[in-house]
């Protein structure tokens, strides 16, 4: 609904057009476009009315600039005001103490098990010797659970299946752990509803027993207004360190972070974003903002195009573009190299403005495969000198590759037309665009 | 409490009052607040029940659907009262909820042509898929109905042994073939045993997955693609659940998963623990799907067939 929210703002806004500066009247329209996006994106209601009011404190008095239209202006002052409010210092996760004792707390499914699982690799790959301890006794199979993921990550998992005493169990943990060299006890616990009084002093009560040196809150990212008061209530009974935000790997906006980190006051320490036992990460503050707005995420694309590049490779394919000898070996080392940047869809959600262009295209990294067949199917001379694909070629090359001719066509069409806009992009400078080119 | 009668059981009524409890309550007291002090709806009394359904997870397009409807009745009868806002709020969120033509009042009737009756669960990771299984195989065995559960949630760590637990609990057979097994073998498998047994309902669980995940997408047509080898009509039933605590994501969960696999119904789960409930109303409203079950608690008996007067008598009440 709210996809590109400076479009939005410049509707909301035209009246500001031919006016020097914002003023109390000609804002108040987009200041609730504003507050209603952030409510779209999940938001809290009370916490998008404050933001909202703050921003148009600052934003009043600006100048309205002839170069960008007000709606950027809004925008950007928005965009600025979310990432000063959930950002501050970057705070680590505190691991002293013999052993150190890390206390996950959260909602049923909100996907505690498995951060723990995460956290013990990050933390055993900063070279701690790690122990994990099961005090879910309520879920089936939630000690099971972890003892997989321990096996996984190769971390020892504490759990004493008869035993149906979530505090004895993370105290007779710890004594182990002490007297097995461990130096960090991650204690993952069951879930529980914030309006569940009984279980609630269970957790309590476990922190008190066990003085952890970090609590973390694990919160779903995709929970919606009732993520404040949930939040509120844990940390009134735990007085929790951080936060962890789960799930982001999906399309949710994430509001919920803005709100919690509002209302409670704590960091954000730890996100996490997918299925996989690496996929945890720093918050970073200015991602989740333009997410939040639904900018799309440039910083996180351009790092993971760093990770993937080779520097030399990307050298010598800026020059052959430069120099309009761009072949079609060069396409297929590009193709393998986006695979390995992970999944496109996400890749390409993460361009502005395009998260809602591709939400219904099916971008599957499978449908590489025909076209790398196809240019493997090529000799080294026709590679390199595309014009000479006669229909005879063509013919063989769709046999060779298991394909047909009107594909291996399709495929040539696309490549002339890419080696049409490389040239353009030549001529301009494509200064606009080199933000985004990985081969720069 | 007449109405009530003819949907629920004493103690059905008593588990949703207590249930929805702190849905009823936040939604009450600030539409208590919304009006506090007035004695007709103005354009204050409407802010704040914007307000209101908005921190409820209704969603903005809803609210505003509604507020616009309201906006036109006062200038249409020029004058209305708060108390005739709670009336047509009741109406208008009504109308909004599909009905889920359950036949009977349990609305776990099942045909007996339809034998046996296929139920696949989907949904995203931790949104209750298993336990909602587990409730639903106890109260269909309730009924004295064969029931057989299919384990083909491969993928996350133990959960196989998650459903196993729960089979063990109700008494019923899980088909499985362990972790990390082809998912579709598995509801292949289930299917088979239920028609070769005669059961009554099969019920399938699936790994939890998001929907942005095109592959694991692709993998629930498959699923379902190989169930239809075996009976070409099922699965019978598409339950997809949602967490009652997820924000405006819910809406595009149901949008993804109605596309990989024609969701039929919906359960709303962890509706106890959240003062929402609002997002029933959404999705309900944009997807033509119905609610069919919601879990308001631990206990079997906590989930819920969804009855939509029930539902919104009880927020009113």
């Amino acid at each position: 609904m709210f996809d590109n929210l400076s479009l939005r703002l410049d509707k909301a806004i035209q009246n500001l057009k031919g006016q020097a500066t914002i003023t109390e009247i000609n804002i108040a329209a987009t200041v609730k476009e504003i507050r209603r996006a952030l409510v779209d994106a999940d938001v809290n209601f009370k916490v998008a009315k404050e933001v909202t009011d703050e921003i148009k404190e600052e934003a009043l008095g600006q100048d309205v600039l002839t170069s960008v239209s007000p709606g950027q202006l809004l925008t950007k002052i928005t965009n600025d005001k979310l990432t000063e409010l959930m950002g501050g210092k970057l705070e680590e996760i505190n691991v002293s103490g013999s052993p150190a004792v890390i206390l996950i707390s959260g909602l049923q499914g909100s996907g505690k098990t498995t951060f723990s699982g995460k956290l013990a690799n990050y933390l055993k790959s900063q070279g701690k010797q790690v122990m994990l301890t099961a005090c879910d006794i309520y879920r089936p199979a939630a000690i099971d659970q972890l003892k997989v993921l321990g096996e996984q990550v190769d971390v020892e998992v504490y759990a004493e299946p008869e035993n149906k005493d979530a505090v004895s169990i993370a105290n007779s943990a710890i004594k182990y752990a002490k007297s097995n060299g461990k130096s960090v006890v991650i204690v993952d616990t069951a879930g529980r509803l914030a309006i569940d009084e009984q279980m609630m002093s269970e957790i309590e009560a476990l922190k008190k027993s066990l003085n952890p040196s970090e609590t973390l809150f694990v919160v779903d990212s995709m929970t919606g207004q009732d993520a404040v008061n949930t939040a509120r209530t844990f940390n009134e009974r735990l007085d929790f360190d951080g936060v962890v935000l789960t799930k982001l790997d999906g399309d949710t906006r994430g509001g919920a972070a803005l709100s919690i980190r509002r209302v409670v006051e704590k960091p954000i320490k730890f996100i996490s974003t997918g299925e996989k036992l690496d996929a945890i990460d720093r918050f970073h503050p200015d991602r989740m903002s333009n997410r939040i707005l639904g900018m799309g995420d440039v910083v996180s694309l351009v790092e993971k195009a760093q990770q993937a590049f080779d520097e030399d490779e990307a050298k010598r394919l800026n020059k052959k573009i430069r120099k309009n000898q761009f072949d079609l070996n060069d396409f297929l080392s590009q193709l393998q190299q986006i695979k390995k940047m992970g999944n496109i869809k996400d890749l390409v959600g993460m361009i502005p403005g395009m998260g809602k262009a591709i939400k219904d295209v099916d971008l599957d990294d499978a449908n590489f495969k025909p076209v790398e067949a196809i240019i493997q199917s090529m000799t080294p001379m026709e590679r390199e000198n595309p014009d000479l694909l006669n229909g005879a070629r063509r013919k063989r090359i769709a046999k060779g590759s298991g394909t047909s001719i009107q594909e291996v066509n399709r495929l040539m069409k696309q490549f002339g037309d890419m080696k049409k806009m490389m040239k353009v992009m030549n001529k301009s400078g494509a200064r606009g665009l080199s933000a985004l080119n990985p081969f720069r | 409490m007449g109405l009530f009668n003819k949907f629920f059981s004493k103690e059905d009524k008593e588990s949703l009052d207590s249930g929805l409890h702190k849905t009823k309550e936040t939604f009450f007291s600030k539409l208590g607040k919304a009006v506090v002090g007035k004695s007709k709806v103005d354009d204050e009394v409407l802010d704040n029940l914007e307000e209101v359904l908005v921190s409820s997870d209704v969603g903005i397009d809803t609210t505003v659907k509604i507020i616009e409807r309201i906006e036109d009745r006062v200038a249409r009868d020029k004058y209305l009262g708060v108390d005739e806002l709670n009336n047509i709020l009741k109406e208008e969120i009504a109308g909004l909820l599909e009905d889920n033509n359950a036949t009977d009042q349990e609305g776990l009737s099942l045909d007996p042509t339809k034998k046996p009756y296929v139920i696949l669960v989907v949904g995203v990771n931790g949104v209750g898929k298993t336990t909602t299984i587990g409730k639903l195989a106890a109260r269909y065995k309730s009924l004295g109905n064969h029931v057989v559960l299919g384990a083909a949630d491969t993928f996350r760590a133990a959960a196989v042994d998650q459903i196993k637990l729960w089979g063990e609990r109700v008494g019923v057979h899980v088909v499985s073939k362990g972790m990390n097994t082809d998912p579709s073998a598995v509801a292949f498998e289930a299917v088979e045993y239920g028609v070769n047994h005669g059961a009554d309902v099969v019920i399938i669980d699936t790994a939890g997955r998001l929907h942005t995940k095109v592959n694991l997408m692709n993998e629930l047509s498959k699923i379902k693609r190989v169930i239809q080898k075996f009976i070409p009509e099922a699965p019978h039933e598409v339950l997809l659940v949602l967490d009652g605590s997820t924000g405006q994501n819910a809406v595009i969960q149901a949008r993804e998963f109605t596309k990989a696999t024609e969701v039929t119904s919906l359960a709303i789960t962890k509706l106890d623990g959240t003062a929402k409930g609002g997002v029933v109303i959404g999705i309900s409203n944009e997807f033509k799907i119905p609610v069919k079950y919601i879990g308001v608690g631990e206990k079997v008996e906590d989930l819920q067939v969804f009855n939509r007067e029930a539902f919104v008598e009880t927020l009113f009440e």
